[in-house]
């Protein structure tokens, strides 16, 4: 179990003002924090037992909430909106998913979420030091939304080829843009088959 | 007439023998891997069309079985193994996403294995069933059958 009120406790000493909202309880609690924080409450989160970074992404928003960001006009496709929910603070927001392992039983001790909204696209800090599997899950956060690492400038993709330009998951990227890398992009028209010989 | 002697022509002669004697590469990516599999094994048993026998090196191979989602990146990969393929060579292309992209229209996968190299025969399914593959190589065989002597 998390006691989610110590811990609000430990973050709010380590990072002051930085915490924006905890929500949830018990095994699964969710913490916003401000960017410039992030760092600080996962230091702080991996001293506490948050031994397992189970999942690291990002969410962009772009288009969502009540007065979205007007999609410019250029732009070749719609984007859906959702002008019931609030508007989020940033555009994007990154995501960290962590477990409380316990080494010696293996049992769980608590799921912990923590968003943090991106102020500045490359002003994140890096948790490789952290978590060694960040690495690549941050190369994929910077091949798809590309949101960058403060202390990574020289960071590649993952998944994607290197000609490849722009960055998939974004909300703007044109969702029918294909970029091969060798061959046509569309398939010819096919000519009607000319050997309708019957079988056996 | 001599007995024990049959006479027919060399296009005909050459092409019996080469559509009794597929030697594939198969090329599988993704989930139609375990149809192809199926395909293969003995419950379908390819190997009754003449056509059981793998060859992991594509300079060994006649046929190009390109099984499951091809992505951009490897596109390259592919045409690679094509042009290290031997004349006279035929493609196969199994399963939906090798045929159009299928569901995946997305910027990661290839629209059709056409866009990159010449496709003989397109099986359609996702997956396609055995039946349907060995359909397919059926037809391949007629086409094998009717191409004759030219390389």
């Amino acid at each position: 179990m998390i006691d989610a009120k110590a811990l609000l406790d430990a973050l709010r000493e380590r990072i002051g003002l930085g915490v924006i909202a905890v929500s949830g309880s018990g095994l699964d609690v969710v913490l916003t924090v401000e960017q410039a924080s992030a760092r600080g409450a996962l230091e702080l989160l991996k001293a506490e037992g948050f031994n397992v970074l189970a999942d690291m992404t990002c969410v962009d928003y772009l288009g969502y909430g009540a007065d979205a960001r007007p999609v410019p006009p250029s732009h070749p496709h719609r984007i859906p909106r959702w002008p019931s929910a609030p508007r989020p603070p940033q555009r994007f927001k990154l995501v960290y998913r962590l477990l409380q392992l316990d080494a010696a039983d293996g049992l769980l001790g608590g799921r912990l979420t923590l968003d943090a909204w991106v102020r500045d696209l490359k002003g994140q800090r890096s948790v490789r030091d952290l978590w060694p599997n960040a690495d690549w899950l941050e190369r994929e956060v910077w091949d798809m939304f590309g949101v960058g690492f403060s202390d990574r400038p020289d960071i590649k993709r993952i998944l994607m080829y290197e000609e490849f330009e722009g960055h998939p998951l974004r909300k703007d990227y044109p969702i029918g843009k294909r970029q091969p890398l060798i061959g046509r992009e569309e398939a010819p028209a096919q000519p009607a088959p000319t050997d309708p010989r019957p079988l056996g | 007439m001599l007995p024990g002697v049959l006479t027919t022509r060399l296009d005909a002669a050459v092409g019996w023998a080469r559509k009794y004697s597929i030697f594939q590469y198969p090329f599988v990516t993704a989930c139609c891997g375990m149809e192809f599999m199926s395909a293969a094994c003995g419950h379908y048993d390819i190997d009754r069309f003449g056509a059981g026998f793998p060859r992991f090196s594509p300079r060994q191979a006649d046929v190009l079985m390109v099984v499951g989602t091809v992505s951009h990146k490897i596109a390259p990969v592919l045409r690679r193994i094509y042009e290290q393929m031997p004349r006279p060579k035929w493609v196969v292309a199994f399963g939906v996403c090798t045929c159009t992209g299928g569901f995946y229209d997305n910027y990661a996968t290839v629209q059709g294995i056409d866009t990159v190299i010449p496709v003989d025969l397109y099986i359609p399914g996702c997956p396609p069933r055995p039946e349907t593959v060995l359909q397919g190589l059926v037809m391949l065989q007629h086409k094998i059958q009717a191409q004759g002597y030219r390389p």
